[in-house]
């Protein structure tokens, strides 16, 4: 990407959600530049995986505007008053957004290989064999270029995490969203799938919105790092910074609980 | 000789209740894939989310689970009177039935979970595409058993197209006894040949059930 391409990649502008009376997010604003890699941290309920899924669209926010590359995506101001974009626009933003869930949400019904080029070939429109080739290749790169033919049911978790982020990585996004993707894992299959990442994170330059509790993957990955509490940032600094010393009394005794 | 029961009357009537069972396999063949297809369209416009849609196919649905099937064979008989019985009888099984399977479909569909929906979504793939490709083949799995303990229902009710004039197996068997003043042997031969049929076929859907669970 250019040096001079300032537009965020990412930007909230006074995004509200609500469920019922719950008030998660209120006013919430903020931007994460292209290339950034932030890390979403904050005790359980202040609302990280709704920000993840607001920019899923699988939540609709009730308030404010969600811009991806500086475009309005699910509404936009027009004569003054906030309207929902159509569902053919937000299409053309949500595929350059990918997203990895807690528990993978693989396609039980396909081989891994299938479940790579799915939407490659139906949504981008990729000739069969190309997308075939660049499947191998993630395949490759996530480690698992012989269970091209498996079952995704007969898959470990972590393996299955890792086809997870092959099929992200499939459809080329410009922003990927990671929802604790290690959670779900026994502990000895962690460490594979954080290495697979740390790689992307090394080699390519999209842009990462990260929900974590593994806190020495956040300080290698991330540059940036945003605390949660009650629907709002409370702290925002580089990991190193709010690993070390934070500021916010709020962050102190959440690092400490989970540190 | 036995008054009770007469092999000479039992072997008369034999090859008319063949013949019968032919029409009733026939009927319980076509109205289940009607029943298959137009169940499945049901389950997925009722899903939907435009009330002006969902709302007349509810109704009709519940009109159609709520009134007697024999009423809507002899209904429809007589509004359609330029088809064949035949034909109407295997569509009017075939749309009672659909009430039901759409049932069979909708908690097939429920059961796949919306973690699948929402992956679906992160990729951008298109809703006809979701269905297609990755909800549909998850749910239909669930259904085959339903699909098949709905086959046997309908092939037991079949004999109620002998009130439209279809010459099914029971018909047959009608018709053979009020013209020899002998029933026991042709309703007999007939309920042995339901059982035939009907009991295998529920042992094979009750292995393909322990299969899928
Ligand atoms: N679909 C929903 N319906 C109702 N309430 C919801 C829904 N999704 C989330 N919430 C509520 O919104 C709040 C924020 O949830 P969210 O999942 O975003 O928190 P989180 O920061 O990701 O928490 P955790 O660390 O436990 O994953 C919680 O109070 C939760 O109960
Ligand atoms: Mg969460």
């Amino acid at each position: 990407m250019p040096d001079n391409d300032t537009t965020p990649a990412i930007e909230f502008q006074g995004v509200g959600k609500r469920f019922g009376d719950n008030v998660v997010l209120d006013g919430l604003n903020f931007t994460v530049a292209k290339g950034d890699r932030v890390t979403l941290i904050g005790p359980s309920g202040s609302g990280k995986t709704t920000i993840l899924r607001l920019l899923m669209t699988l939540e609709e926010a009730n308030d404010g505007l969600i811009l991806v590359d500086g475009q309005p995506y699910t509404h936009e101001i027009r004569g003054g008053k906030r309207v929902a974009i159509s569902e053919k626009r937000r299409s053309l933003v949500r595929r350059r957004v990918g997203m990895v869930f807690q528990q993978f949400n693989l396609f039980p019904n396909m081989s891994v290989l299938e479940n790579i080029i799915e939407a490659p070939i139906h949504v981008l429109g990729i000739p069969k064999a190309q997308a075939v080739a660049r499947a191998e290749d993630l395949l490759e790169k996530v480690g698992l270029a012989d269970k091209r033919d498996a079952r995704c049911t007969q898959l470990s978790g972590g393996q299955q995490q890792r086809v997870a982020i092959a099929r992200a990585l499939a459809m080329e996004p410009e922003i990927l969203l990671l929802d604790e993707v290690t959670s779900a894992l026994d502990p000895e299959l962690v460490a594979d799938v954080l290495g697979v990442l740390r790689n992307i994170a090394e080699t390519t330059d999209i842009t990462m919105l990260i929900v974590t509790h593994e806190m020495q993957f956040a300080r290698e990955v991330s540059n940036r790092v945003l605390m949660f509490d009650g629907g709002k940032i409370i702290e925002e600094a580089h990991p190193e910074a709010i690993f070390t010393s934070p500021e916010h009394e709020r962050t102190q005794e959440f690092l400490r609980a989970v540190l | 000789m036995n008054d009770f029961w007469s092999w000479d009357h039992a072997a008369a009537v034999f090859p008319d209740l063949i013949k019968g069972l032919g029409i009733t396999v026939l009927a319980t063949v076509v109205g289940m894939i009607i029943a298959a297809v137009l169940g499945l369209v049901v389950a997925i416009v009722r899903r939907s989310r435009v009330r002006t849609v969902t709302m007349p196919v509810g109704f009709l649905v519940e009109f159609i689970r709520s009134t007697p099937l024999l009423v809507q064979l002899v209904f429809a008989n007589l509004m359609f009177t330029q088809f064949p019985s035949l034909a109407v009888g295997c569509v009017v099984l075939g749309i009672h039935y659909a009430t039901y399977m759409s049932e069979v479909y909708r908690a097939g569909i429920d059961a796949v979970p919306g973690g699948q929906w929402e992956a679906a979504v992160a990729l951008d793939l298109p809703r006809s595409r979701t269905w297609r490709a990755v909800i549909l083949p998850q749910a239909i799995r669930n259904t085959l058993p339903g699909l098949g303990n709905y086959a046997i229902s309908m092939f037991k009710e079949t004999p109620f197209l002998a009130f439209i004039y279809v010459v099914e197996m029971y018909a047959a068997a009608q018709a053979y006894g009020g013209a020899n003043f002998r029933y026991i042997e042709a309703i007999t031969l007939a309920g042995l040949l339901f059982l035939l049929v009907s009991y295998p076929t529920s042992l094979l859907v009750r292995r393909m059930e322990n299969r899928l669970a």
